[in-house]
């Protein structure tokens, strides 16, 4: 979707700031908000991908306006809200009022190490051989859809290069839907930069990313 | 949000979705043992052994996983190596994704809007947000993290280091370094 998520080329966000010694959390809740957001995620209620769309799918101004593990909580109590987890009247009144709907896993302490070890590998078997090779010319499909996708506006419509083969990975636009893993070919597709931001750009510059084989065409 | 998120803890811990003691464990692998020391290893020991730096560069996850570092958010690592000509930087402009096994958690302005929007268009004007400044005829290369593909920058080693241990490397890798937003230390700027 064109959420306010995909920032790529915008203008007037001001000065990358960075903090000297940051520590990884700033406050109490940011810990808890992100301890709950990989703990609710290995229940297997909802996948990566789709948490992703929760977080980007947030009304713009509401993305823009908070911190980022803000933007996590928001997403985590849309899932639960969504998958009939906790109500809304619930997190009204901060309490539990109604009985607990089985979840698939619970991540147990002793899990956790192994868990985070495992991690979600994407990579699968591919059924097709790969339309594209190191070096082909490709087109960034021209699409909007108004649901997931990884396919940044700043590169639609614009010629690349095939830069890597990454293998066969989930496809997040299925994935996010809950239609499947659809696994497809994955490639960096690397742009110059004047192919991007037209031809005051810097001519030093490539910018890649990684794009599924349906988001290519051949150039 | 202290009050909310510890309202919606209790909630779901009440409900048995979640338990506690994962939570503490979850907040404190990240807060004390994953960070930017894991990078700094794998880069530090690509410096010192060209052997495992042609591995490293072949075969990202399995040279990295032999460190002892894999898992979430690092399942498909690729290390990109820097070169007199060559500079990479690594973005995620869509979200903050980033390689938590070899660098931890990301901070605040790899998640920010600044970053984000200004990575793929002003590299030069963010690298010198960051004080540093490249040779203009030295090529950048932007990654934007938009699968699950995960990158590590494999910065220059300084000079003034033959002989260097392993350990002693280490010391130079900055975590900046290795997103490509900064350059190693140079050998007068740790301590002896």
């Amino acid at each position: 979707m064109n959420g306010a998520h995909d920032m790529g080329g915008m203008h007037g966000f001001g000065p990358v700031e960075p903090e000297p010694n940051e520590p990884p959390f700033h406050a109490e809740w940011e810990r808890r908000a992100f301890a709950l957001t990989v703990a609710m995620g290995a229940t297997g209620e909802w996948n990566l991908d789709q948490s992703r769309f929760a977080r980007e799918s947030l009304p713009p101004r509401e993305y823009l306006a908070k911190t980022y593990y803000q933007i996590w909580f928001a997403g985590l109590e849309r899932l639960l809200q969504a998958r009939g987890l906790v109500a809304a009247d619930e997190m009204a009144v901060a309490q539990a009022l109604h009985p607990p709907k089985p979840v698939r896993r619970r991540l147990a302490a002793a899990d956790v190490v192994t868990t985070l070890g495992r991690g979600g590998p994407t990579v699968r078997q591919p059924t097709t051989p790969a339309r594209f090779k190191v070096g082909d010319r490709v087109r960034a499909r021209q699409i909007n859809p108004p649901t997931h996708t990884r396919l940044p506006r700043y590169v639609r419509g614009r010629v690349g290069t095939i830069a890597r083969v990454h293998g066969c990975h989930v496809f997040p636009d299925s994935h996010a839907q809950g239609l499947g893993e659809n696994p497809q070919w994955l490639y960096a597709v690397r742009f110059e930069a004047r192919e991007l931001w037209g031809p005051d750009a810097d001519a030093s510059a490539k910018v890649s990313v990684d794009a599924f084989e349906p988001y290519l065409d051949p150039a | 949000m202290q009050l909310r998120v510890r309202a919606l803890e209790s909630i779901l811990t009440e409900k048995g979705y979640v338990d506690p003691a994962a939570l503490d464990l979850l907040i404190e692998t990240y807060e004390t043992k994953v960070g930017p020391h894991n990078g700094a290893r794998v880069v530090a020991k690509a410096w010192a052994d060209p052997q495992y730096r042609r591995w490293l560069l072949a075969e990202s996850g399995a040279a990295i996983a032999s460190v002892g570092y894999i898992g979430r958010q690092g399942e498909h690592m690729v290390a990109l190596e820097n070169t007199p000509k060559l500079h990479n930087m690594v973005v995620c402009t869509l979200c903050s994704c980033y390689p938590w096994p070899v660098l931890g958690l990301p901070p605040v302005w790899y998640k920010s809007a600044p970053y984000r929007s200004r990575a793929v268009a002003d590299p030069r004007g963010v690298l010198r947000d960051f004080g540093v400044e490249l040779p203009a005829d030295t090529e950048i290369r932007i990654w934007d993290s938009t699968a699950e593909m995960r990158y590590l920058v494999v910065p220059l080693r300084p000079e003034g280091t033959d002989g260097w241990s392993e350990e002693e490397l280490a010391r130079l890798v900055t975590r900046d370094s290795m997103i490509g937003t900064g350059l190693p230390k140079r050998p007068h700027e740790v301590a002896a």
